[in-house]
């Protein structure tokens, strides 16, 4: 666990530091994005790394999250800070409720029924107009404040938007090493004997999907206020299939995985801006690559390529 | 409704049984209406899921690439027709063969060589596929819709109160026809019988002498080859883009959950019945949350009876 | 301690057992034995809340289990262990017997993600007991190597290390011996006499004639899905029909 924390500090180091380097600019606001995605990408990899279920439908909670903190505050007056722990809490509790039915699903038809429940979900967004504002978006949504700090710039929203990441990455770390987290493996590995040593498989599963839910919902809230904009575009299919490929890439169960997958993922079309619509050849391209020939993300995969330069160069040093 | 006087009751009755009548007969022809271009959709659902039907039972794989050929059928047909100017008769056979094509190169190069072919691989490989050939439409396509000739023109048939096209009735034909040469494959030919066999029992199939790997590969070709043909005869009715596979694909593979997983006669009665509770559903209650329709009966379906309307025990597997 | 009445499984058109009754005394080690086929394992599945049966009941303590599911028997002190050895792979040999201690344990969710003091505490308490039962079945060696890693007969002693942290009163093990070599074997078999010693009740579905005739105290035999005989091992060996049912051919 030592270990672990000298690993965190680093990385949470290296986040502080990481604006100097930049010099405010337009990077810095692909890396408030950065930020977001990898506290969504750890959100699905502890349903997917950690249990084992697959999740097709996650940018619909990213999504409502954001449309319930928007519209309560854009709309209804509310102040953000209230909406955002609401919205958590409302989709936390839709989450759980559908958990039970949906997870008793496997596999491919696990698969298909979040899917077609992110796809639902963004449907609503798009008709109902009224709330929503439908494909043309919701705008007015106010920013941040706090300690008479508003969060309306890059750099502001960087530093808010990474302290709420490094406390998600923080917590899934806790989370993995713990009597919970070994009991979500257990029954990832074999559901049958985790039931058997006393694991309510079933009832951990909804909890984790619960979780997972709760924090894409609150990553949707924030970047609501910090857009200031939304429109159901940023919560299809399309997404949800993103998020996956982040995690794929990054490597599955594991957190800092899911911070390089998320990581590459969104600087990737920044660097290759030309090729804006080719970004989906790639995404299909990576996916399909990772699986064959690096399954366990880049985060094992690149150890392990390292390892076998080594080890040909220098096979006397291992005898 | 109208507020009706009650000083002349027969006048008043001749009027209300009038307006109830008309008002009837107006919703009763909407029904037929929508009823039977959701026959029509529904046809190119069972379609497409018994392509997925095809490839779950002999491999235990859901494709998700499966809606892509779909597209890739209209779009190909576009070529034949637009580039190479073929003639309509040959231009389909051409852009049915070329998607089979695909279909091999897609088993061979993403699913055959897959070494730990866990559910999640595959939902992944399968995803990452489809984006690719996805992209690759786009790239070769561009992203504009396009429109393919009906078969035989567009003069609109009356039945009842309500019209269609001659390519409504080219579809259902085509998928009759379809279905009988499936129905013949699978149960009077050596090598689909074989095909069945590998669906019951793998290892067993394995062991008589059946290649399974050849089956698999099979299986991919064949329903990528109904795939296309459904993208073809759907083609003229609503536009092609590089995109449509995805809807597509999916509603398919509802049509497949609701009959069950099976290959036959349960999976298109999963289509029709998806594409007239669709086509009622958009007509008569908001046009808006059509695609909706088709998801929400996909999670009952998975919710309350996973094992598809008609069950397991009395479908075919394959 | 373990009552079995009337257990019927019927699967589709098999019937896999029929109305098989027997009782497990406290303390004892009872064997169950029988030719393939003779629904052993779906016995034991449907004890421990794999399956759910036809007709029947299980009494376990006097109480009526029948149709638990498996976690809520783990909590009742009940646990078993696998033909095919279920290791959790990803995970230590070490972390799995931590699992093992699940039902011991009761930090949630949030208290272990937040790192509350009682739940950092009971890890503490997770981990040092965990290790006792590495010690009790002698591969306290391997605590940090990783289950999927670890040779066929050191996954057997894994399994049972594990199922022993769940402190039960009742273990039941579907063929324990399977694939291990005799010397193996016979380590087991004294393992199996310490779990008695500790005042554990031990079940075993058991193939290998020498290891269920020297150690177990009372014998089942099952044949075809019919209970064929219940006695101490003398008795099953002179018993005519368990001896034309199958111990002639079987050594």
């Amino acid at each position: 666990m030592k270990r672990e924390l000298l690993k965190f500090a680093a990385f949470t180091l290296l986040i502080l530091l990481l604006p100097l380097l930049f010099n405010g600019g337009y990077l810095m606001n692909v890396l408030v994005f950065v930020g977001i995605n990898t506290m969504l990408a750890i959100a699905l990899n502890l349903l997917l790394g950690y249990a084992g279920q697959i999740s097709l439908g996650h940018a619909g909670f990213f999504g409502l999250g954001a449309y319930l903190s928007g519209v309560l505050t854009a709309t209804y007056d509310w102040n953000p800070w209230q909406a955002m722990p609401v919205a958590a809490i409302v989709v936390g509790c839709m989450a759980f409720l559908i958990g039970f039915p949906i997870l008793k699903l496997k596999g491919h038809y696990l698969a298909m029924a979040t899917l077609g429940l992110g796809i639902i979900i963004y449907i609503v967004f798009n008709e109902t107009i009224d709330l929503t504002g439908g494909p043309s978006g919701l705008s007015g949504i106010p920013s941040l404040e706090a300690g008479g700090i508003v969060f309306d710039s890059d750099v502001k929203n960087y530093y808010l938007i990474w302290g709420v990441t490094l406390a998600v990455v923080l917590f899934s770390i806790n989370l993995a090493n713990s009597r919970v987290g070994r009991a979500l493996r257990a029954v990832h590995d074999s559901e049958v004997a985790a039931q058997v040593v006393g694991v309510n498989a079933r009832l951990l599963k909804v909890q984790v999907f619960a979780l997972s839910a709760v924090i894409s919902s609150l990553a949707g809230s924030l970047y609501a206020h910090t857009m200031t904009f939304i429109s159901p575009a940023s919560f299809g299919f399309n997404f949800s299939v993103e998020l996956l490929t982040m995690v794929v890439i990054g490597g599955l169960g594991s957190v800092y995985g899911s911070f390089l997958g998320a990581a590459l993922l969104t600087l990737l079309p920044e660097f290759l801006r030309a090729a804006q619509d080719y970004d989906i050849i790639i995404y299909g391209g990576l996916l399909v690559v990772m699986v064959m020939f690096m399954p366990g993300g880049l985060v094992r995969g690149i150890p392990e390529l390292f390892r076998k330069v080594f080890k040909s160069r220098g096979g006397a040093d291992h005898a | 409704m109208f507020f009706i006087p009650t000083q002349t009751p027969t006048l008043t009755l001749m009027v209300r049984e009038f307006l109830f009548q008309k008002r009837d007969k107006m919703l009763f022809d909407q029904i037929l209406q929508y009823t039977l271009s959701g026959l029509s959709t529904g046809a190119i659902y069972a379609l497409i899921g018994i392509g997925f039907s095809i490839i779950y039972n002999a491999t235990g794989i859901i494709n998700f690439a499966q809606g892509e050929f779909v597209m890739l059928g209209g779009l190909l047909t576009l070529t034949c027709l637009d580039l190479l100017k073929l003639p309509i008769w040959a231009a389909i056979p051409c852009a049915v063969a070329v998607s089979t094509l695909a279909g091999l190169l897609f088993e061979r190069l993403a699913i055959r060589p897959l070494r730990q072919p866990t559910p999640i691989n595959l939902v992944i490989i399968t995803i990452g596929g489809s984006i690719l050939i996805r992209g690759l439409a786009m790239l070769i396509w561009g992203k504009d819709t396009h429109a393919i000739p009906s078969f035989s023109g567009d003069e609109p048939i009356a039945i009842g109160g309500a019209t269609i096209l001659p390519q409504h009735l080219w579809i259902l034909a085509i998928t009759v026809v379809i279905i009988a040469i499936n129905k013949f494959y699978f149960y009077h030919t050596i090598s689909g019988k074989a095909m069945r066999a590998c669906a019951y029992n793998r290892r067993a199939a394995g062991l008589v002498g059946i290649d399974v790997r050849r089956m698999v590969l099979f299986s991919f070709m064949i329903s990528s080859a109904m795939g296309a043909v459904a993208g073809i005869i759907v083609a003229p009715l609503t536009m092609i883009a590089y995109d449509v596979g995805v809807m597509l694909g999916l509603k398919g593979f509802c049509a497949a959950i609701i009959g069950g997983m099976s290959s036959g006669i349960a999976t298109v009665v999963g289509g029709l019945l998806l594409g007239v509770l669709e086509s009622l559903g958009a007509g008569l209650i908001s046009s808006g949350y059509k695609d909706a329709i088709a998801f929400i009966i996909l999670l009952l379906i998975l919710f309350i009876r996973p094992q598809g309307l008609f069950g397991k025990a009395d479908s075919e597997r394959v | 301690m373990l009552e079995v009445t009337g257990i019927t499984q019927i699967f589709g058109g098999v019937t896999a057992l029929e109305d098989v009754t027997f009782r497990v005394n406290r303390g004892d080690i009872t064997g169950v034995i029988g030719p393939n086929g003779a629904g052993k394992t779906t016995l034991f599945n449907i004890i421990t809340g794999i399956y759910n049966q036809t007709s029947g009941k299980v009494f376990f303590e006097d109480k009526d289990i029948s149709g638990l599911p498996p976690e809520k028997l783990a909590r009742l002190a009940m646990v078993r262990t696998f033909q095919n050895i279920e290791l959790f792979g990803g995970m230590t040999v070490h972390e799995n017997v931590m699992v093992g201690m699940h039902t011991k344990s009761s930090s949630g969710l949030l208290s272990c993600a937040l790192k509350m003091p009682w739940s950092i505490s009971e890890e503490r308490r997770i981990r040092n007991e965990s290790m006792k039962w590495l010690e009790f079945t002698g591969i306290t060696d391997l605590a940090e190597v990783e289950a999927g890693n670890l040779p066929f007969g050191k996954g057997r002693l894994l399994e049972i290390a594990r199922a022993l942290a769940v402190e039960p009163r009742i273990i039941l093990m579907d063929e324990p011996a399977a694939g291990l070599n005799s010397q193996e074997t016979q380590g087991l078999a004294r393992l199996i006499k310490k779990i008695r010693d500790l005042g554990i009740t031990v079940v075993l579905v058991e193939h290998d004639m020498e290891l269920v005739m020297d150690i177990c105290d009372r014998i089942v035999v099952l044949n075809l899905g019919r209970k064929l005989a219940e006695g101490t091992p003398r008795e099953i060996q002179e018993n005519p029909e368990v001896i034309a049912a199958y111990l002639g051919d079987d050594d």
